[in-house]
């Protein structure tokens, strides 16, 4: 809401004078609200390696985040153009690799990578789509000054929470969205839908039948997995539920077997087809890579489309966008020393207590130093560790992330926010106006993870300007 | 159309909800024999354990019945899977697996009775609060009930439903009857008289039909009537007859909307249900009550196989 402590921007003004003018009583008992909402709805989180209760409530804060439509337009655009290029890129390196070629990325970066998956090598995939739903994580440090943290390009997951939070707030806060114009969100699971049928595969005849395929019930994200089944009005299946007969997909159904076209799965590649891949897999379907060699089915995201994704690729995302786009990229990368080079690993050592260190390969905020929020001794142990395998660590400033006010014990205060919208990619791009509002809830704290003490928030776009290109004219 | 799984999760999930509500009444039946009983009323206790059908598991675990070891069992009993506890984390979790087939409705039915059940402690089923908690457990099971009759579209996970209901049912009730089988009433008694009077009245209690069976009889009540209702009355809801016409009218809409596809489980219902409807009371009593509701339990088992064998597999 403020660049660092400074007056609240423009669009928080009716914020502002929200909170100014509600009754604390009333605010604690709609927090307490929207505690009730969420467990009835269901919406919980489970947390590896953590004990205790196994469906935990991601905290919810009630304050909204507030992108005015100049800022969403500015967003989109740049979402919008990093997409392409991510995607050109998994075409390219899947394809012609003209890119290694023309040396814009090292070659050993991207074949010697575990994400690579040679198995995708010249499968054409419906539509030249891999990336049909992709999570890009944003930081802001300026007004027009955004960050990509990282891409999401493989299961990005979140948006069940996106679609909730608003939900809850609706309900809790109705005047709001009565007294203020804020773009709804709620149509996410249609303009999904829209893109998963509009690159089903060469060989589907009529309409396309879709399924998301799951885990399963023990799964993390399960919650998202059957809310958008059930949104998009599509089954949720699970491995066994699927079997492939002559390289066609199928679906075991009280009335026989029903073809598959358009496969969500929320299933990782390695666990994907256990005759390709990771063979003690139980939550995949045997032979769906041979459906999909044959162009039979339709895989969203693609297989292997964590090659473009991956922490050490990110460094080169904006080499893309020029490559592939001939474009300059209009969303700004943090700035990354790659400890793979001797140069750059001594600079990061130099500085661990300005730094973070993060792992190349891990996710979720689990490994990662924050140097100046680290001890002397924490930061040691770290060394030790760049200095046995650099190759697996990359280094990034902390960067003056924005806050936004929040409620915290006592009373509200600022703390730090990312953003994760969801760009959709069938025949075109669409992003609907809203993300994923991560909070860091411990003061100055900038780790946002739900599975590290994280929270929450609706967030809003306001405004009635044009709708920014890509998001279609729906209401 | 729709998944053999998915078919399968809300059709145990139907029964869970049902058999929760059964073993429900189970208690409230042991609880009001027991306290009619002139001993200690153990045998009340047993027969609700025979009746759970879970009388060797509870043997191997705490041998000879008590009050209280039986209330623990089969209320809330994790190692016990037909208890009410157990019946709704399995329906609970069957909910969460198939979130997609459900009507949000249905779920918050489940998922505000489990979230509810964390609550309960160990006084909740203590013998003087238990019947609160029991109420509180038949008002969970009704308002499922509800929830799902007015808010499921009228296709087939709505008819897998009804027929995990059904299906369940018709095995409770006659199990339930089955109870004054092994309840023996005291030597110095005599059929008919006031122990046996107040048996009988027990069981119509806990299925919700003592008042039914005033609107229906004159006069006190008789076995052979209460046998009667419980049987072969249509217009009693938890009769057999009445599950049989149930089970029989949605195997029927499954079989219309997937193009005529029927199984061994339709010839089986069918055979039943015509024995039901034209079956007379006298004649199950000279075959023998507890003869009849033994078969007929096992014939209900079968329904299920086969309902399983061409739908779910």
């Amino acid at each position: 809401m403020t660049g660092s402590d400074g007056p609240c921007r423009a669009p928080y003004a009716m914020i502002e004078s929200w909170l100014r003018d509600t009754p604390p009583d009333l605010m604690e008992a709609k927090r307490r609200n929207a505690e009730v909402l969420f467990r009835r709805i269901g919406i919980t989180f489970a947390v590896y390696t953590e004990g205790g209760d196994p469906e935990r409530l991601i905290p919810f804060d009630i304050i909204p985040r507030v992108l005015d439509s100049g800022e969403w337009q500015y967003l989109s655009r740049g979402l919008e153009q990093r997409v392409k290029a991510l995607n050109a890129f998994l075409r390219d390196v899947y394809g012609e690799r003209e890119i290694l070629r023309a040396g814009k990325i090292p070659a050993e970066l991207v074949l010697h990578n575990s994400m690579f998956t040679p198995e995708m090598q010249d499968l054409a995939v419906p539509g030249g789509v891999f990336t049909h739903v992709c999570g890009i994580d944003l930081v802001r440090v300026g007004p027009e000054d955004f960050y990509v943290l990282e891409d999401n390009c493989r299961t990005p997951s979140g948006v069940s929470y996106m679609l909730e939070n608003r939900a809850v707030m609706m309900r809790l806060f109705p005047d709001l969205f009565n007294r203020n114009v804020i773009r709804p969100v709620s149509h996410y699971p249609d303009e999904l839908m829209d893109a998963l049928q509009s690159v089903s595969p060469p060989n589907c005849e009529g309409e396309p039948t879709v399924a998301v395929l799951t885990p399963g019930a023990f799964n993390s994200a399960y919650f998202e997995h059957s809310y958008l089944a059930d949104e998009m009005g599509v089954e949720l299946v699970e491995g066994p539920d699927l079997v492939v007969d002559d390289a066609i997909v199928y679906m075991r159904t009280t009335e026989g077997l029903k073809r598959v076209d358009v496969l969500y799965r929320r299933v990782d590649d390695d666990f994907l087809d256990p005759l390709t891949f990771r063979p003690d897999s139980m939550l995949g379907v045997p032979g769906i890579m041979h459906a999909y060699r044959a162009g039979n089915i339709t895989l969203a995201n693609a297989v292997g489309a964590g090659i473009a994704d991956d922490k050490a690729v990110y460094m080169y995302v904006p080499e893309f966008v020029r490559f592939y786009l001939g474009e300059e990229p209009i969303l700004k990368n943090v700035p990354t020393w790659d400890c793979r080079h001797k140069d750059q690993l001594s600079y990061v050592l130099d500085h661990l207590d300005e730094l973070v260190v993060k792992e190349v390969h891990g996710s979720g905020g689990y490994g990662m130093l924050v140097g100046p929020k680290a001890s002397r001794e924490e930061r040691e142990t770290y060394r030790q560790i760049l200095l046995a395998r650099p190759e697996d660590h990359i280094a990034q400033p902390t960067l003056a992330l924005s806050t936004c006010p929040t409620f915290v014990d006592g009373g509200i205060a600022p703390r730090h926010v990312d953003l994760r919208p969801f760009v959709l990619m069938g025949k075109e791009i669409r992003i609907v106006p809203g993300g994923l509002t991560r909070v860091a809830l411990r003061e100055g704290s900038l780790v946002v993870n739900s599975s590290q003490g994280g929270g929450t928030k609706d967030t809003w776009v306001v405004g009635t300007d044009d709708p920014a290109p890509g998001e279609g004219a729906r209401a | 159309m729709m998944l053999s799984r998915t078919a399968e999760t809300v059709y145990w999930l139907a029964r869970y909800m049902e058999r929760m509500d059964y073993v429900a009444r189970l208690l409230e039946v042991g609880l009001r024999m027991a306290s009619m009983s002139a001993d200690s009323g153990l045998t009340e206790w047993e027969s609700a354990i025979i009746a759970a059908g879970v009388q060797r598991a509870f043997g191997n675990k705490y041998g000879v019945p008590t009050p209280d070891t039986v209330v623990d069992y089969l209320a809330r009993d994790t190692d016990n899977p037909s208890s009410i506890l157990s019946c709704l984390n399995t329906a609970r979790s069957n909910a969460r697996a198939v979130r997609t087939a459900l009507t949000t409705d249905m779920w918050e039915a489940i998922n505000v009775a489990w979230l509810e059940a964390r609550t309960l402690g160990d006084e909740d089923f203590r013998v003087d609060r238990l019947p609160a908690t029991l109420d509180w457990v038949k008002r969970a099971s009704l308002l499922f009930n509800g929830a799902y009759t007015n808010t499921m579209l009228r296709s087939d996970a709505y008819w897998f439903t009804r027929l995990g209901t059904y299906v369940e049912r018709a095995d409770n009730t006659a199990r339930i009857m089955d109870v004054k089988y092994h309840v023996l009433l005291p030597g110095h008694e005599q059929v008919g008289g006031l122990v046996d009077y107040h048996q009988w009245t027990a069981i119509l209690r806990s299925v919700s039909a003592l008042r039914a069976y005033h609107w229906v009889y004159d006069g006190r009540v008789q076995p052979w009537r209460v046998a009667e209702l419980l049987i072969i009355r249509p217009e009693m809801p938890r009769s057999l007859r009445s599950c049989y016409d149930q089970i029989i009218t949605y195997l029927d809409e499954l079989g219309h909307h997937y193009a005529g596809r029927q199984g061994e489980c339709h010839r089986l219902a069918g055979e039943l249900h015509a024995r039901l409807k034209y079956g007379r009371v006298d004649a199950i009593f000279r075959h023998g009550l507890h003869e009849f509701l033994t078969e007929y339990i096992d014939q209900t088992t079968k329904v299920g196989d086969e309902i399983s064998a061409l739908y779910f597999a």
